[in-house]
């Protein structure tokens, strides 16, 4: 195997803030029935930014465990992308600051990306582009968002924090991504203009011409271009939104729910947008053996997808227990009101 | 803070650099450049380790201005295991969880923001050791 075809991860990194806001709290606010909206989303709870954390920090958070997990010299990174929709400034990269509080500065390219929910998913590709053509040693491919809904809006329960960074390399790789590839239109299924505090959504759009058009074309697409079907896979991840989706998902596939379940932590953390799948893959990257396989499909409203394929190394197991897991995050927890998430998200201003 | 102040500061605030002296091996957080015990010069950057432990700590109730909306908070003193102590904030705490000598690590977080509209500085907090595995027994 050539070093071109092992480029992949070689360390990963996860932040969850430790506060959360039962999905039955919100829906008490707002008149509707908690049990049948938990039920109906497959969301008990979400999670929270503390008052001092946002996109940056959360970034920087994930990012300094992805490099000790690595093992890696902040030198050799030479790449640092962040995928967000809550970049905390509109001009002043998000990534520059992450590469600096990482001593990756100042021999190195950085860029902020958006693309709604899988702007993080974009980043893996550019930086596996890179280091293929050897145009780097050593990328960073962040997803994180500190998301907003509008209050009392169907969003508002699963708007959610989150960050996930990825290396991407040849050398030391834990699991190897054999196949990339991206399925995109326009569709115009959610969206926020310049200057709104809020971002707007198609309703049931969002579903049947959005996510699941996107989502399963993606799929299916690499499946064919791999010679592979769902018995090829171990686990499998997509975007989520909520729980509903990725089930309905994986059965419209053919893949068993238990393949998707351990991706699952829309459940208990809400949807951390541009984190959510690359989240959903480091859960499943936790528990996973060497030589199975993962199918990952991210979502991103506007809209597209990006699948990947990958393979589980030997490596993986030099690198556990360096950095805390997706579910030490998950279980650290404390929970607000609906007063004090509204105070935590600067939905009340003072002046 | 002043963005020029803030920026200057910008790898002590984001990854605890300091100085040490190669002649006598004393840390110092913030970095200078003469050793203040053995009088050499141009002392080397060190980036601390960024753990530590409580020396002494405050809740805050009465804050300056900017700082409102998060009372109450915990302002400590920190000592690095390297030596130099430091004032931080401690975050992921609750009054009642912290005390003298407990063992704490650095955490990235906004200090400030001057408004909507003004720069934001970021830098390093302290929170609980081995967050968030430390109410974890072991």
């Amino acid at each position: 195997m050539t070093k071109k075809d092992k480029t992949g991860i070689i360390g990963y990194g996860v932040y969850i803030p430790r506060f959360r806001i039962k999905v039955e709290e919100i829906a008490r606010i707002w008149g509707q029935p908690g049990e049948a909206v938990k039920k109906g989303l497959g969301v008990l709870e979400k999670s929270i930014p503390d008052m001092d954390e946002d996109t940056i920090t959360i970034s920087v958070e994930a990012s300094r465990n992805a490099i000790k997990m690595a093992n890696t010299n902040p030198d050799d990174i030479e790449a640092v992308y962040v995928g967000s929709e809550s970049h905390p400034y509109a001009v002043k990269p998000t990534a520059t600051i992450v590469a600096e509080a990482n001593r990756i500065t100042p021999v190195t390219t950085a860029a902020d990306l958006e693309f709604a929910c899988k702007a993080g998913t974009a980043g893996i590709q550019m930086c596996l582009g890179m280091v293929k053509s050897n145009q780097i040693k050593v990328g960073l491919a962040i997803g994180a968002d500190c998301s907003q809904g509008r209050p009392s809006d169907a969003l508002e329960y699963t708007a959610s924090a989150g960050a996930c960074a990825l290396l991407i390399g040849n050398e030391n790789v834990i699991a190897t991504i054999d196949h990339t590839e991206s399925y995109t239109t326009d569709t115009p299924d959610f969206w926020r203009r310049e200057g709104a505090t809020y971002p707007s959504h198609g309703g049931r759009f969002t579903g049947e011409p959005a996510y699941f058009r996107h989502v399963i074309s993606a799929a299916k697409s690499i499946m064919k271009h791999t010679n592979t079907s769902p018995d090829d896979f171990d686990y499998v991840v997509f975007h989520e939104p909520n729980s509903k989706f990725p089930l309905a998902t994986a059965k419209m596939l053919g893949f068993p729910k238990e393949k998707v379940e351990p991706s699952l932590t829309v459940k208990y953390i809400g949807n951390t947008y541009s984190a959510s799948s690359m989240i959903g893959l480091a859960a499943v990257l936790d528990i996973i053996k060497p030589d199975d396989r993962i199918l990952m499909v991210s979502y991103g409203s506007g809209s597209g997808s990006d699948a990947f394929i990958f393979t589980i190394t030997d490596e993986i197991e030099k690198h556990r227990g360096l950095v805390p897991t997706v579910q030490n995050y998950l279980d650290h927890k404390q929970y607000l009101d609906y007063a004090f998430y509204t105070k935590h998200r600067g939905k009340i201003k003072i002046h | 803070m002043s963005v020029p102040r803030t920026w200057r500061n910008r790898r002590a605030l984001y990854s605890l650099e300091g100085s040490k002296c190669q002649k006598c091996g004393k840390y110092y957080f913030p970095g200078r450049t003469r050793c203040l015990d053995c009088n050499t010069s141009g002392l080397e950057n060190h980036n601390f380790s960024g753990t530590g432990k409580v020396a002494t700590y405050s809740w805050v109730y009465t804050p300056p201005k900017g700082f409102n909306n998060r009372i109450p908070y915990c302002l400590a003193i920190v000592e690095l295991d390297e030596g130099p102590k430091l004032t931080t904030q401690l975050v992921a705490v609750e009054e009642g969880d912290v005390e003298i000598g407990m063992p704490v690590e650095f955490s990235f977080r906004k200090i400030s923001s001057e408004g909507d509209e003004g720069v934001i500085t970021y830098g390093f907090k302290f929170r609980p050791k081995n967050y968030p595995n430390h109410l974890k027994k072991k």
